[in-house]
């Protein structure tokens, strides 16, 4: 049962575990304690730690700022106007905050707002779709477009339109890169006369795949009246992120062990036989470092490719609170940068487990 | 007009030569001009015969092992099988590497399966599978056919890569120092494996060898190659003990110690 948890928690990469369960059941305690402290709490402690240095540096950030604001309106409104802004601040009112790096408490508060406003909205949906059941349907039998919610989409549906790109990216960036990445690495002559488009896209960034894709997708998308936006930022959180891909699994496919080869040649094996029998199985650790990285590029890219796109997402989110530019609204991307990361982290993860489960390297990290 | 350095022992009856190596020569370029690593090597093995190789490292062995299973160039002369030159790999050619080089992604009887699905298109998905398993019994890996090849030990590794060669049918079977890695108590259970298993399938074998003592105890004759550059077979010694044998009665034997004798004052030179 115990040895069953503890397989489990090293399989979805939680093996830091292992000890504070060997601790619990009393098993060889003095040891066990000793790697529940490494590896357990002082991790938390440097969490802690770190909070508190935000905690410190955003006070006098806000000390700064708050010093600065009230001087100038002394200087331009009078003294009883900046005494007016200073009972304001000190009240908490959020529109006389002044604007600076928010404090940790302050993120938490906007997370919790943020999470509030989602069920509110995730409850407005709901309503507005109970109401317009019975109007839509008698729509469809008429043959018009069903009425959707217009509204606002809170946190929570942003989050999730941004996962719905990148993964809808990845898909693009794993179906283009891995079959070229095997044709180009098992064909030399392909390789070298292919390798300088390779060599001067990678280094593109991400802005340039964007205007790109847009020429491209803009024109081709004239006579549809489909919203253009997704196509176009999932399409170039593909182009961006792939690279990786291709060029792992070119170098995976092209440096196969040659003692595998040579059995594979000894037991004059076919083409098909010797791609997914020898070739792929022997080059897939190499693939899945590449689609890793691709994963977590695209989730990088995804952020600013939304942001100029206008395409829904985290990337917009951000990009509206800044232009919002409240102290409430620096919370709330600080939220979002949280979230970003941790989804992130959450993403890498999955794939290392989906490469532990069907790769033979399993000392993968 | 050039002529043929006459080999002095006697030339088999054509039909019975499985393998005929004709002025073989290897020429690796080099920045500083040709290497020359083999030349003028001439070795006929007949059917059915046990043949080990043995000298310095670096002479030569594996160049020309691999080149008789056709994995490298022959840069002058000609190797045959039964009258035919060889142009490249086949499946009449079995290999044992020196690493078992399995698959570790697949199991051990997907590993034999590799080249008996080349070898018998038109057997049945079942004959195969007894097929495999017939050889995987044969080197004592009968409890291990579903086990991933990464989770063998070295000894079990090449015991498999032994199945794998012989699943395959082959005329003859290159072995490239198969033991080399081994704990000597292995390298003894797996040179019994080898040779049974040898005297049921009736194939020629052609193995390399660092080992004096093996090559006395697995081979009909010994074959010794000169150092390098420019290597050669520089001596032949026919090993005249019974089959089957056994090392106790081996050892206890008077020639046992002149073949040794030879061998070592040979590698000495």
């Amino acid at each position: 049962m115990k040895e069953a948890i503890i397989k489990v928690f090293k399989k979805i990469g939680l093996g830091f575990m292992e000890p504070l369960i060997r601790l619990l059941t009393n098993e060889e305690p003095k040891k066990n304690f000793k790697e529940v402290l490494k590896r357990i709490v002082a991790p938390i402690a440097s969490i802690f730690i770190f909070i508190g240095l935000w905690q410190m540096g955003s006070n006098s950030l806000y000390e700064k700022e708050a010093a600065y604001k009230i001087e100038t309106t002394k200087i331009n409104q009078g003294e009883e106007a900046a005494q007016k802004l200073k009972v304001c601040m000190e009240s908490g009112e959020p529109k006389c905050q002044p604007n600076t790096l928010p404090s940790p408490s302050q993120v938490f508060g906007a997370y919790k707002k943020l999470l509030a406003d989602h069920k509110r909205i995730a409850a407005d949906k709901k309503a507005f779709k109970e109401k317009t059941a019975t109007l839509n349907e008698s729509r469809e039998a008429q043959g018009l477009k069903p009425i959707v919610y217009t509204g606002r989409p809170s946190f929570v549906d942003q989050i999730l339109t941004s996962l719905k790109t990148v993964f809808a990216g990845f898909l693009l960036a794993m179906f283009i890169a891995v079959p070229i990445g095997i044709i180009l690495g098992l064909n030399p002559t392909l390789r070298s006369s292919i390798n300088w488009i390779i060599q001067i896209f990678k280094p593109v960034s991400p802005v340039v795949w964007l205007l790109l894709v847009f020429m491209i997708v803009k024109t081709m998308n004239k006579n549809s009246d489909s919203d253009s936006s997704f196509l176009i930022s999932f399409i170039s959180v593909g182009l961006c992120a792939m690279w990786a891909t291709l060029v792992n699994t070119i170098m995976g496919v092209s440096t196969v062990d040659k003692d595998y080869i040579n059995v594979a040649k000894v037991l004059k094996l076919g083409p098909v036989q010797k791609i997914f029998k020898v070739i792929l199985p022997a080059s897939l650790p190499l693939i899945f470092t590449g689609l890793r990285i691709t994963l977590s590029v695209a989730w990088m890219v995804l952020i600013a490719i939304e942001l100029l796109a206008q395409s829904p997402g985290l990337g917009s989110f951000v990009w509206e609170e800044f232009q919002n530019g409240a102290m409430d609204s620096n919370s709330k991307i600080l939220v979002a940068m949280f979230v970003i990361g941790l989804i992130g982290f959450a993403l890498d993860r999955i794939m290392l487990f989906i490469q532990k489960m069907i790769s033979f390297d399993k000392g993968a990290m | 007009m050039q002529t043929i350095i006459q080999e002095t022992i006697q030339p088999a009856p054509s039909s019975q030569i499985m393998l005929d190596l004709v002025n073989l020569k290897k020429v690796y370029p080099t920045p500083n001009g040709e290497y020359v690593v083999l030349e003028n090597l001439n070795l006929q093995i007949k059917k059915e015969e046990f043949i080990t190789i043995i000298g310095h490292s670096g002479c030569g062995k594996t160049t020309m092992l691999s080149m008789m299973a056709g994995l490298n160039e022959i840069s002058g002369g000609h190797i045959s099988v039964l009258g035919k030159g060889i142009t490249g790999p086949g499946p009449d050619r079995g290999v044992i590497f020196q690493q078992p080089s399995l698959m570790p992604w697949l199991t051990t009887i997907d590993n034999v399966m590799l080249g008996v699905k080349k070898v018998y298109p038109q057997a049945t998905k079942k004959q195969r599978e007894d097929i495999c398993k017939y050889y995987l019994y044969k080197v004592g890996m009968e409890s291990a056919f579903y086990k991933r090849a990464s989770e063998l030990s070295q000894g079990e590794q090449q015991r498999v890569g032994i199945a794998r060669a012989f699943a395959i049918k082959p005329k003859v079977l290159l072995l490239d120092e198969p033991f080399g890695m081994l704990d000597s108590l292995t390298r003894g259970q797996l040179q019994d494996v080898l040779i049974d298993i040898w005297n049921k399938e009736k194939i020629t074998a052609v193995m390399i060898t660092h080992d004096v003592d093996e090559a006395i105890f697995l081979a009909d004759r010994v074959v010794m190659m000169t150092s390098g550059p420019k290597a050669k077979i520089g001596d032949v010694l026919a090993i005249d003990f019974e089959r089957p044998r056994t090392r106790k009665a081996i050892l206890e034997s008077e020639n046992y110690y002149i073949y040794r004798k030879h061998l070592i004052d040979f590698l000495e030179h």
